[in-house]
Formats: structure tokens, sequence, C-alpha cells
């Protein structure tokens, strides 16, 4: 039990520089990761995911890929393959994973591990399928009914399509949970470079353990089935043993805090944020994710050019929130602005830290542009 | 020990998960039963077989009754969860059980495709006519005029014939018994383990507490009377008039792959 | 001989069993309370052809019916 369960393992790609579309990478991403079953349902902006995991797992015998009839379809053969062993993969768009939201929650429940990607587009309803939004903040949090923490990550580059995919398939494992990778249209479909390392860092979940029931704090091994461990898995309230004890509030009372305290307590682990020329007092700082951070890093360069103190805070996991992050830097700054393509989603978060933050939402479809920011901090220093 | 017999199947059981949940009578105990003893008479290791189940008094029959992988999943979806396994594991057995509102109602995109797909699954369905658990509301297989809680005047919908719709889909084996015709049950379910691709088991069961009570056959007897005067073979169906069919359920091997 | 075993634990009084049987095997003992309900008991054992009728019927695996032989085993 005390074996590590990294391991690095040789790259599935040429190593090097290649030229691909953020999809592109978030599969070659879950290749790399060993991701062995495949399931999901066509919807833009994410079918390209599909198709080139498709195409490629055409010559890998081993890994399977299934088109199926729906969202809700995919993410439970995605997560009954997770039970038999495999590394399992949906993705999707926000449509899509207002479907999918029922089985994520019994994911996070039978603390299941899979990987859901949301390439956000315009929402909400139908929307505009082909255009970008960040208005899958919240749902991705809190989506799935009742009370459990979530790992929510967010690529802001093809190449952390490619990365934060392989981070997604590792932290699933840890933490025996699903994890949501939440891009947009914008990095799903932009092409750029992405370099490849020859080997790729990997954590495989422990399969083993003494039978019995699992008592204590951590994660539970997980076996798979045909291993004779007669699995009793189930999205009800369960006990140390998987019976239902539907009448138990000790039972629920103690499912809840396992389930919540086995992020929380890791969060030192799961939380990722890149401080760019936050370094002393700032003037400004911005606050932001996904491709916005791209336009984000712009302005802050552009102001810092004009002699402007200003940073820019990237979060790369959107939950749990970066509370230790952002507090630190919101108290050595005048002011905080978030700009992101919703009215206000991380924005309400990093106004629990910084209640004088303020918000620049852009909703109508198009990317937020450097001069827009700079065009709001502007009128936040008036 | 007779392999199939009672005293031989209680070793695949829980047995502090007995007695059951079920209520005094439920069919879905005689279907618990019948589906352990055609895996005790088949000999097959049962380590190397995954039940799924759904939401529902069905979806309870094999969680946690029996000492076996279980994954009792979500309401509608045990055909989808079915799939993943068996895609992943080809080599273990995998079957889905769930009631005629898990399988048909919400679960009838998953039936109908994994059907389409002659996915290599046995997929058991404990059709008792109405959602037990949730207090007796019509389903999909409700007959016409039958009395449940959403039906309080009369059902007026016509329901779905399950086999046929399995069938239609594409299923390669395809049976349907009651839980009062317990042996040739079992002997279909033999088969349908063994049936290389899709195979679908309708299974009339009683629900005496909702369905039984709401319509004039209020204990478990009278349910099962019922089930052996309304069932007939399609052989002896094609023997007679409409009039004489009025009310009847064929049973039977119906697609014999 | 046959043994006919029930598991009052197990048995919630339905009489499927009592109904399921050919003979008149099982009864129903009206003077007696189990649980609520009038328990099944063994009233003819010697009538009893081994045809398991009871036991396939049971929905609680709560009867068994086995070979009253020297080894145990039917």
């Amino acid at each position: 039990m005390t074996t590590t369960q990294w391991s690095r393992v040789p790259s599935t790609l040429k190593p090097g520089r290649h030229f691909m579309q953020g999809d592109e990478a978030c599969a070659e991403g879950a290749i790399a990761a060993g991701c062995d079953y495949y399931a999901g349902y066509p919807i833009t902006p994410a079918s390209e995911i599909m198709q080139h995991i498709c195409n490629r797992f055409s010559d890998m015998p081993e890994r399977k890929f299934m088109q199926m009839e729906d969202e809700i379809a995919s993410i439970a053969s995605c997560i009954g393959a997770s039970w038999a062993g495999a590394r399992s993969m949906t993705a999707t768009s926000g449509p899509g994973l207002s479907l999918m939201l029922e089985n994520i929650g019994y994911a996070l429940m039978t603390e299941t591990p899979c990987v859901v990607v949301d390439v956000q587009r315009a929402g909400p309803s139908t929307g505009q399928a082909t255009r970008p939004g960040q208005g899958d903040v919240m749902q991705a949090r809190w989506g799935a009914h009742g009370d459990y923490e979530m790992i929510v990550l967010s690529p802001w580059s093809a190449q952390e399509m490619y990365s934060q995919t392989i981070r997604a398939f590792n932290l699933a494992d840890r933490f025996r949970v699903p994890v949501i990778l939440l891009a947009d249209e914008a990095v799903g479909h932009l092409r750029e470079k992405v370099e490849i390392d020859d080997q790729v860092r990997i954590y495989r979940r422990t399969e083993s353990g003494p039978d019995g029931p699992f008592v204590g704090s951590g994660i539970p091994p997980m076996p798979r089935f045909g291993s004779g461990h007669k699995l009793l898995i189930t999205g009800s309230t369960h006990d140390d043993w998987g019976y239902r004890r539907t009448s138990s509030p000790e039972a629920q009372a103690k499912l809840i805090e396992h389930l919540r305290s086995k992020i929380l307590s890791h969060a030192d682990e799961i939380v990722e944020t890149e401080a760019l020329h936050c370094e002393g007092q700032l003037d400004f700082l911005l606050v932001a994710y996904g491709f916005t951070a791209r336009s984000a890093l712009g302005a802050v360069q552009t102001a810092r050019q004009g002699g402007m103190r200003a940073g820019l805070l990237r979060l790369k996991t959107l939950w749990p929130f970066a509370e230790a992050a952002v507090g630190e830097l919101t108290q050595r700054c005048k002011h905080v602005l978030v700009p992101e393509m919703n009215q206000g989603q991380v924005l309400r978060e990093v106004q629990r830290c910084a209640p004088d933050a303020q918000g620049y939402g852009k909703t109508n479809g198009e990317v937020i542009k450097p001069q827009e920011i700079l065009r709001a901090m502007r009128e936040m220093l008036t | 020990m007779i392999r199939g017999t009672t005293e031989s199947i209680r070793r695949m059981i829980r047995p502090e998960a007995f007695p059951t949940p079920f209520c005094s009578g439920c069919g879905h105990g005689i279907l618990l039963g019948a589906i352990l003893r055609a895996v005790d008479e088949l000999d097959w290791d049962i380590d190397e077989m995954v039940f799924v189940s759904g939401i529902g008094c069905g979806g309870w029959i094999p969680s946690p009754h029996f000492a076996a992988d279980t994954l009792h999943v979500t309401h509608g979806r045990p055909v989808a969860f079915a799939t993943g396994v068996k895609t992943f594991r080809p080599e273990l057995n995998v079957v889905a059980i769930g009631g005629d509102g898990d399988i048909a109602s919400i679960g009838g995109n998953h039936l109908i495709h994994a059907a389409r797909r002659d996915v290599d699954l046995t997929v058991i369905c404990a059709n008792n006519l109405i959602y037990g658990m949730t207090g007796g509301q019509l389903t999909p297989t409700t007959p016409q005029n039958a009395y449940t809680s959403t039906t309080p005047r009369g059902n007026h919908e016509r329901p779905f014939d399950l086999c046929g719709l399995a069938s239609a889909a594409g299923a390669t084996y395809v049976a349907r018994y009651s839980v009062y015709h317990v042996r040739p049950l079992i002997k279909a379910l033999k088969k349908a383990f063994q049936h290389k691709g899709f195979g679908f088991v309708e299974v009339l069961s009683s629900c005496p507490t909702q369905y039984g009570r709401r319509n004039a056959l209020r204990t478990p007897v009278d349910m099962l009377r019922h089930f052996k005067k309304t069932c007939v073979t399609a052989k002896r169906a094609q023997r007679m008039t409409p009039a004489e069919l009025e009310g009847k359920t064929i049973i039977g091997e119906l697609v014999k792959g | 001989m046959a043994r006919i075993e029930i598991k009052s634990e197990w048995c919630k009084g339905c009489y499927i069993c009592v109904d399921a049987c050919p003979n008149t095997v099982l009864a129903v003992d009206k003077e007696a309370w189990l649980k609520g309900f009038h328990p099944v008991v063994v009233a003819h054992a010697e009538e009893c052809t081994l045809c398991r009728n009871c036991e396939l019927l049971c929905p609680d695996l709560a009867i068994t019916v086995t070979k009253d032989d020297d080894s145990g085993h039917s």
C-alpha cells in the first residue's frame, strides 16, 4: 500500500514541437495519460476531441472508443468502464454538461475517477454553438445536487489543453473523483505550438488493499470488477462497506464529511495559480482564467509599459477556489478587476476575499480583447 | 447439494442483507432467487459477473443481496453503465437489472440502442407494471384501464410490448415469463446469460402492495394466480380467437438468436 | 422423507408456499403469531414429493426442501 503510484511513461507523441488545435491537444493529453476508454456524443465545439480520439484509438486495440446515444449514456458508460479498471473520459459543451450532471454526482458519490471535458460555448441553452463563453463556472462547481467538492481545471492554451488533461487524469485517480476540464471554444479551436516531452508523469489509482471496509481518512483503494472483491457500489448514502444506509443520520454526515475533506484537506496539492508580474505592492490586480487570461496578460503588459504596477493572477484551477492566493494578493493591491466571458461568476468568489473587486463581464459570444480590459481599468481609476 | 436449490444459492447471497426490504409476496424476490439459481445451475463463477442495477425495487434485486460485483446506478441508466463495463472488459459476464419504469420509461433510449448495437449483455426487466417504490404511479407497461395512483380513473394510455420493442430494436434473444412461471424463467435466464449478443428477458412480477391492491389482486397468491391465468405461450395463442386473447400476455422465448 | 425448514426470521407470511404446494404439506397456523402474521408451519412433511415449488416461489429464500437421509446430501 506504500508503493508509489507515480510513474514515468514514454510519451505517445513524438517528442518536440507540434502545431495543433486545442481540442486535438486535449485528445493527445488524454492518450498520453493512458486514457483507455472514451465514450462521447457529438457537440460543438468539442466534437473534434472525440473525433481525434476515435482516429487514434483505431490503432490502439486495447483502448476502447464508443459513440453513445446521448451525453447521459456517455458519462454513464465512462463510470462503468472506470469500475472495470479504465481511465475514462468524455468531452462535451454546456448543454451536454447539463445532461451529465446527475451522473457526475453519481461519480462523486461513488468516488469514481473519470475526466469530463467541457469546452464552453455561449449559452444558455443552445445559445451560440460556435462562439466562446465562460458561463459554466458555477455549473461545473454546483451543478450536481447535494454537497461535495469539485476539482475543475482551466486551460488557457493548446499546451495546457494537453498538460492539464494529463493532470486531470492524475487528479481523478489520486482523489477518486470526476475532474472537469473547463475549457472554452476559443482555446479549443485555436492552433498553436505544443511542446511534447519524451516522458509523461502518470499517477495510477491503488487497486489493491486489505479486504474489508475502508475506515479512515484519505482515499480508499479501488479494485476493479472481476477481481473477486464483490464490490458493493451504490449512489445511495452508504457505510464503509458500501451498504445502503438511507435512514442513518450518522452515515450521511460521515459520508459528506469524507467526500469534502478528501479534497479540501489536499487543497494545497490541487489548487494551482500563476502569478505574473505580481511582485510587491500593486496598483491593479487582474484575476482571469482560460482564454480571457491571455487578453488580461496583454492588458497587464501594456499597463506596465505605461508605468502602472499591474499584475495578473491566472487561475489554473477554478475549484476548489484559490482563496489563499487571491486573499494574499488582493491585500497588496489597490484595485481588482475580474474580466470573464460571463456575468461575474468568478467575480463573486473574488469578492468574498476582496469586496471591492469589480468585474468586466462580456456575454456577446466574443472573446475579450486586451483593449477592452484596459478601458475597464481606466474607468475604475476615474 | 443440488444446484439451483435454495440451500445451494444461499451461499451466493449476503446474509446480513436478509430479510430483504421487499414487501411480503413481492415477485422481485422470486426473480432474485431465479437469477441466482440460473447462475448456480450454469456452474458459473459469480466473480466473473457484474450486476448493474437501476433505481426502484427492481434495482434492489442484486444490490446488496448478491455476494458479487454489483453496481447500483442512477435511474434508467443501468444499460448505459453496463455497456461501459462490458466494452472495456468483454471477458466479464455483465447483467443489467431494472424495473419497468427504470428500463423502459426513463431508460428506454438506452435499451433500444444497446439492442441495436447487439451489445453482449443480458438485460432483465423486472416488470411489475407500476412504479412501486414511489407509491404506485403509472409506467409505460401499465395495462390499459388499470388503476394506478396517477390514473385514478383507469389508464387511458396503451402500454409497450417490451419484448416487441427490444426485438424490433435488434435484440437477438428475447424472452418473457412471469415469476409464477419460475422454472421456464430460470431456463430462459440461463439461455440469455449464455447468449452472445443482446439478450432481453422481461419478467412479469407481482407488486401486491401498489398494483395488486388497486386492481383487485390484493394478495400475493392472487397476483401469481392472475399470471397463471392470463399468460399463454405463443403456440397456444395461435389456436385462440381474438376474443379469447383479450387480456392475455404472450410468454415464451420470442426471439431465439 | 423430505425435510422442510422455514427460516422464520426471513419469512414474511405471504403464503405463496402454502398455495404452491400441490399437496397439503404446509399450512397456516391461525393460532400463532409471528411478527404480526400467522406463521407457516410444516403440517404434513410425509406428503412432500420434493417438487420444491415452495422453494422456488418463496420470495425470501426462507424455505428449503432437502431429502432427509443419512449422508445429508440430496
